[in-house]
């Protein structure tokens, strides 16, 4: 009977973890080509449990009875089908594993997924779509959400996904020491992607996707227990990701409103992030690769370790942004060193930097330009001009939450 | 008090597209509301039945007749039962109105158990 577990023994997203784990098993063991019959008899599991818990309680290893139930339903259709069945073996040795196997050297089942998953011969935007997926058991319409596209654009993408991992054979393996660096490199861009875009979301009221934001830093934290590829770069992807996810909390206040890292209440953010992710920043710097992660990282750190806006080291931030755009001269970087200048110079060199951002297509419709010049001009007492372009920015916003912060700062300008 | 049992009619084919996350949340309301009762000594147990939709037997002078069944509509079948406790059907309508079952199968078939037998 239910009453004889409780309901919090299951954990917060079992079901979305372990549902990829499962698929991560059955995929080794079916083949990738039969990506999407593993698929299916994950779902047939759960919906099993689905069915069948709410009369019968929780059992008491939720996760061995979730295996057993996919163990029986792919049995099942093994034995009516004559290519399948060489695989019974292999099932029937299928059992409850430790999320990883490090010791023996052995990569486990989820990171040989999200290797397959991030294959460079699948296009960049399938990438994201099936590691969302497979390995984070997303739903097609989530994805949808998550991304700005409609469900049949994200069933599609799938559908051919699968259809070209059967077509070219794209293995379900981690890569061998020679083409590991360059494998790895693509999954990072994924987890990248992920993360910014439950960091940042655009659109909509929902600001803060922070499942997006959990889900990339678990798969990172699994990447980094394959010990060739636990290299000094995703060590400065991950350090990025938990001093950003540290502050995820207090990115909105209690209202659902905006609130900018000036006004957080810095004594909220998660500590233990912070410090895993100074951990991490130390690992990074082994080695003598410097990449965007170490350097988005570096700025992350600087505000992570600040007492407050005004206290924060901006001459070290402005740096870390002079050697980003060396490395990639992305007019969204030379923005944000524009707020970083005028912090450390004043409002007046902030605001010539942003001048020269000021033709560049890739921000001609992006609301931060205006609202970083409005913000600049109020601070040096321009008042009329600050809310020319902070209601430029409002034409531009497309997330209700930034379109209220924008308002209201128009509203707090002297008439 | 009266013993009732809620025969909860149910869609087997009805989640192909729901994800893990929302199947845990779903579990996790219908262990919510029975667990809620339990604490107020209204629920005595439930179970739920396998999805063939079973057989029915009929004697056909001397011998028998057993077909599938018994549902006309073959989507639906009785996933499974509770028995719970209340003072009258009034009450067993109130609790029965509670269950989330309304919100993802069909509907709720209540019968008092009579105490006679």
């Amino acid at each position: 009977m239910a009453t004889a577990n409780d309901v919090r023994a299951l954990v917060d997203h079992l079901f979305r973890h372990r549902a990829g784990q499962m698929l991560a098993s059955l995929t080794r063991i079916l083949g990738a080509r039969h990506l999407d019959l593993a698929e299916e008899v994950v779902q047939d599991a759960l919906v099993q449990a689905l069915r069948q818990w709410p009369f019968r309680g929780i059992p008491d290893n939720p996760t061995a009875w979730l295996i057993q139930a996919a163990k029986n339903r792919a049995l099942d259709r093994l034995r009516r089908d004559a290519r399948l069945r060489a695989k019974e073996p292999e099932l029937q040795r299928w059992h409850v594993q430790p999320t990883c196997n490090a010791e023996d050297g052995l990569p486990d089942d989820e990171l040989r997924l999200m290797f397959m998953c991030c294959h460079d011969a699948l296009p960049r935007e399938m990438r994201v779509a099936l590691t969302l997926k497979t390995l984070g058991g997303f739903g097609v319409a989530e994805i949808a959400r998550a991304f700005l596209a409609n469900e049949a654009t994200i069933a599609q993408r799938l559908v051919r996904a699968r259809r070209k991992i059967q077509d070219d054979n794209i293995p379900f393996d981690v890569p061998g020491p020679a083409d590991l660096p360059n494998r790895v490199d693509a999954v990072l861009e994924v987890l990248y992607l992920m993360f910014n875009e439950g960091y940042s979301a655009h659109q909509g009221e929902n600001l803060v996707r922070e499942d997006l934001v959990y889900e990339a830093i678990r798969l990172t934290d699994l990447l980094l227990h394959l010990p060739m590829a636990g290299s000094p770069k995703v060590h400065a992807l991950m350090a990025l990701m938990l001093f950003q996810g540290a502050r995820l909390a207090t990115r909105v206040d209690a209202g659902g409103d905006l609130l900018l890292l000036a006004d957080q209440d810095r004594r909220q953010w998660d500590q233990g992030m912070i410090q895993r992710g100074f951990a991490h920043l130390k690992e990074a710097g082994r080695g003598d690769v410097l990449t965007l992660y170490h350097l988005e990282a570096g700025i992350a750190s600087c505000h992570a370790m600040a007492p407050s806006w005004d206290a924060t080291n901006w001459q070290a931030i402005v740096a870390y942004y002079d050697l980003l755009l060396a490395l990639n001269p992305s007019p969204v970087a030379a923005l944000n060193r524009s707020v970083a200048l005028a912090q450390l110079h004043g409002a007046d060199a902030g605001l010539r930097a942003l001048d020269a951002l000021h033709e560049h297509p890739q921000l001609r419709a992006y609301y931060l330009l205006p609202a970083t010049r409005g913000e600049l001009l109020r601070q040096r007492g321009d008042h009329a001009a600050a809310a020319h372009a902070l209601h430029e920015a409002l034409g531009l916003a497309s997330s209700e939450p930034v379109r209220r912060f924008l308002r209201q700062k128009l509203s707090l300008l002297p008439a | 008090m009266a013993t009732f049992m809620l025969l909860l009619h149910d869609n087997p084919g009805a989640w192909p597209n729901v994800t893990p996350e929302e199947m845990q949340k779903i579990i996790g309301e219908y262990i919510g509301w029975s667990e809620k009762l339990a604490k107020e000594g209204k629920i005595e147990g439930g179970r739920k039945l396998k999805d063939e939709g079973g057989k029915v037997v009929r004697a056909a002078g001397k011998s028998f007749n057993v077909t599938d069944g018994p549902y006309t509509e073959t989507k639906e079948v009785i996933g499974g039962y509770y028995l719970i406790k209340a003072k009258d059907y009034a009450e067993a309508v109130e609790i029965v109105k509670t269950c989330p079952h309304l919100k993802y199968g069909p509907k709720i078939e209540i019968r008092e158990v009579d105490p006679m037998s």
